[in-house]
């Protein structure tokens, strides 16, 4: 007699499809996988629908992997309702893991948010004041939406997560490793940070790496880079230092510079502030002015040390977005 | 006793969206809401960012088609410096895009679309899907089309370094070349996807236009709406995908506007309704009027079938011959038949194959001079592409350092949002009768008509010397309360 399938379902919060483009490019492994797996709820290709996962038993499925930060009420809801359905519950992506790209909205409030989308901008109906409502009367009914969140959480901050998946999205390779690790029974303890390497970008990375010492800092269209060298060490911020590998060195080796998607190394709890650190320890001077005057060369630096991460930083919040 | 269908999620596309329909005390279709129940608010966070990280910013709207957000985030950046790109910047980021384009449109027909025709609109939706349609026409084939989307997505890796969130075009061009080597791992392959091509058109000549109830839904169901159609062509009116004019025409055929990038906002406005959180754009000079049908209405589609209709052409040789099969079938272009749009997406790929084939043969394709280094800002841009899923406008302003000062996107589907919630009320409409409850093929047959515009929702610690210096401000009512320093080592 056949062994019982696994029962898997694959769910986005607040994302973009790319970690489910991921497991697609795992390519002919998806058909391995349905061999062995019941897709039961994928929304992108599968047909299922939120009663169907509604009326399993909790605990039914073997697996969730979940993508996407939690922006709104129907985030929130669909993590607490597959936590509750899944023996195993997997953020997968930067997004699940930290909060990712959406998480830079955290920079702005919820108002600013709505301005820009609604009231104001170049292709606006002329003289609009309507925005959307969570609740809407219309003639037939009453409609509604998700509440949009005042701002944006990553996925343990709502549920307990029991294995994380990080990169954007994470490399295929490792989303077919861990896929395989789980249908294997082979996954480590609870809580660990799968589908990467312990090491970090920088020591993946091919580059030349000779003396961190940096006169001025450049952006990468100011400078035609040396590809054989550090970019940190041609003066473009680059966050392989700070930045747990697993994703293949996909930015520096295409010639441009890692902004961190596979979160903090093993042992860094705050990747941007590792970040900021990194940036402000090479610069070779010793002069407060001149210190001042190279640093500020480099514009904008929260959006480099949490472009993915800012849901995750030690101080979330910019005064004026709460 | 009146009451509330909702189809929740709305399955097989990118993104969310659920349908609501409202039923009268006879069971008729009172009214139908397509809804759309999320935010990110892309344009407000990429405020205050540098302008050339936009590019690999606004990839994560889309994660199916990243590169489309990307090359329009790139052509406005490049607006933003004047125009200064290397000329072979453009080609290998239009040979970037076609590898782009015949993933995306794969992974739409076969995997999101196919499952409704190959397996049937009413077939167990458990079984409704790429691995019901890999039983259906056999592993060898399922193979094929798996192993094919993947040669596009390698073509990819290989040009830009990455498929998904490509980081590749910066002000001035693009950050890496293409080397003879690498030119030939690419070569095989575009024949190959050629060949592909081909196979998916007679697979969908064998098993749609095969068969006599498709072609009458596609033709004669309630899958048709008079909107206009909107696309970018180049200057001989062939479809172009990357660069281009904006052309709109009406669904009898005539020319209603045509308009270069920085021209959008004469052309377009957004109509905001409390109830989704998406706009829908209509042609400004018209004015909103409503969710209205009809030759002087202000909506329009943008979708591949509506790139074929506004188009007086294709580009390349076997796509134009592909072209004239499918019109002729259809009765002809303009063409209003909204399921078309799947024919459609495969005469594209025609003409994405033959371009690459063009761009292999181009002897300046393994050039050297890929980037230059702007020497000026000039504050504003607007790029236009047509994404897969329709044409895409990014819009930014940027201050004399090059820091965003302000952004705003019209994305593909969007463009589609008013035409997309007709529709579905329409096939609602027709689908549902009085006295007979819906069954799930129903819902699918109503599910089907979004589904038509492939809608994509969303669009080390290794050792560093010294310390660092560190200048801690503490304020409180903008008054320094104390401040800390240390100095480097």
């Amino acid at each position: 007699m056949a062994e019982r399938k696994l029962q898997v379902a694959l769910y986005w919060g607040a994302a973009c499809g790319g970690c489910d483009v991921a497991v697609l490019d795992t390519d002919a492994f998806i058909l391995d996988l349905a061999a062995v797996a019941d897709i039961r709820f994928w929304p992108i290709a599968v047909d299922g629908k939120y009663a169907d996962v509604e009326a399993m038993a909790d605990g039914e499925l073997d697996l969730a992997l979940f993508n996407g930060a939690v922006r709104n009420s129907e985030n929130r809801r669909l993590a607490e309702l597959l936590r509750r359905k899944a023996k195993i519950f997997v953020a997968l992506g930067t997004c699940a893991h930290m909060g990712g790209i959406p998480g830079l909205a955290n920079g702005a409030s919820r108002e600013e948010i709505f301005k820009r989308a609604y009231l104001a901008n170049p292709s606006l109906e002329s003289g609009n004041i309507a925005l959307p409502a969570v609740e809407h009367k219309v003639p037939a009914g009453t409609l509604d939406v998700p509440e949009f969140y005042r701002r944006v959480h990553k996925l343990d901050d709502i549920v307990p997560v029991d294995y994380y998946v990080p990169g954007c999205p994470p490399a295929p390779d490792q989303v077919k490793a861990v896929l395989l690790a789980v249908v294997q029974g082979n996954l480590p303890a609870r809580g660990a940070v799968v589908g990467c390497s312990e090491r970090a970008v920088c020591d993946d990375c091919d580059r030349r790496k000779d003396e961190k010492k940096v006169k001025r800092f450049y952006r990468p269209w100011q400078v035609i880079q040396d590809p054989e060298r550090c970019l940190l060490e041609q003066g473009i911020i680059c966050a392989g230092s700070v930045t747990r590998s697993g994703c293949g060195v996909r930015c520096p080796d295409s010639g441009m510079p890692c902004r961190g998607c596979y979160g903090p190394t093993a042992n860094v709890r705050d990747q941007g502030a590792k970040l900021i650190s990194a940036v402000a320890s090479i610069v070779d001077s010793r002069d407060p002015q001149e210190i001042a005057s190279i640093l500020g060369e480099v514009p904008d630096i929260m959006g480099y040390a949490y472009r993915f991460g800012m849901p995750a930083a030690t101080l979330q919040r910019t005064v004026g977005s709460l | 006793m009146s009451r509330t269908i909702q189809i929740d999620p709305i399955t097989r596309l990118e993104g969310h969206g659920k349908i609501t329909i409202f039923l009268d005390d006879q069971g008729a279709v009172e009214d139908c809401y397509f809804q759309i129940p999320e935010l990110r608010g892309f344009e407000r966070f990429v405020e205050g960012r540098p302008i050339e990280e936009l590019p690999r910013i606004v990839t994560r709207i889309c994660g199916v088609c990243p590169a489309s957000h990307h090359m329009a985030s790139a052509k406005a950046v490049d607006a933003c410096f004047g125009g200064q790109v290397a000329p072979l910047a453009h080609k290998l980021r239009d040979m970037y895009y076609h590898a782009h384009y015949i993933h995306s449109h794969i992974a739409h027909f076969y995997a999101l679309a196919a499952p409704d025709f190959v397996c049937g609109p009413g077939c167990d939706p458990a079984q409704r899907n790429i691995l019901g349609v890999v039983a259906k026409v056999g592993l060898e084939i399922g193979g094929q089309v798996i192993a094919s989307r993947s040669k596009a997505q390698r073509i990819q890796a290989i040009l830009g370094g990455r498929t998904t969130h490509l980081v590749w075009c910066l002000p001035g061009g693009v950050s890496k070349g293409l080397t003879t080597d690498e030119l030939a791992e690419i070569r095989p392959l575009v024949g190959e996807l050629y060949d592909f091509t081909q196979f998916s058109l007679q697979l969908f000549r064998d098993v749609i236009l095969g068969n006599p109830e498709y072609v009458e839904l596609i033709l004669n169901g309630p899958y048709t709406l008079d909107v206009h159609n909107m696309g970018l062509v180049d200057q001989n009116n062939a479809v172009n995908f990357y660069d281009g004019q904006v052309r709109v025409v009406d669904f009898e055929g005539r020319e209603i506007c045509r308009y270069s990038p920085a021209e959008y906002a004469t052309h377009i406005a957004e109509h905001v309704e409390p109830w989704t959180y998406l706009k829908f754009p209509y042609l400004r000079q018209r004015g909103w009027q409503g969710f209205r049908e009809g030759l002087d209405t202000s909506l329009y589609t943008a979708t591949p079938l509506s790139r074929l209709n506004v188009a007086d052409r294709m580009a390349t040789p076997q796509a134009q011959a592909a072209r004239e099969e499918m019109f002729s079938t259809l009765g002809g272009r303009p063409c209003r038949a909204l399921l078309a749009a799947h024919w459609a997406r495969l005469v594209e790929m025609v003409q994405n194959a033959e371009m690459l084939k063009r761009y292999c043969d181009d002897p300046e394709i393994t050039g050297p001079e890929y980037r230059l280094i702007p020497d000026r800002i000039t504050g504003e841009g607007v790029g236009i592409v047509e994404a897969m899923r329709g044409t895409l406008t990014h819009h930014y302003t940027c201050d004399q350092n090059g820091i965003c000062t302000g952004a705003n996107l019209i994305v593909g589907t969007t463009n589609n949002n008013a035409a997309i919630h007709m529709v579905t009320k329409k096939v609602a409409s027709t689908m549902i009768r009085p006295g007979v409850e819906p069954d799930n093929g129903v819902l699918n047959l109503i599910e089907m008509a979004f589904r038509s515009f492939d809608p994509c929702f969303s669009c080390a610690t290794h050792s560093l010397p010294g310390r660092m210096p560190l200048i801690v401000t503490l304020m409180q009512g903008g008054e320094v309360v104390r401040t800390f320093r240390r100095d480097p080592s």
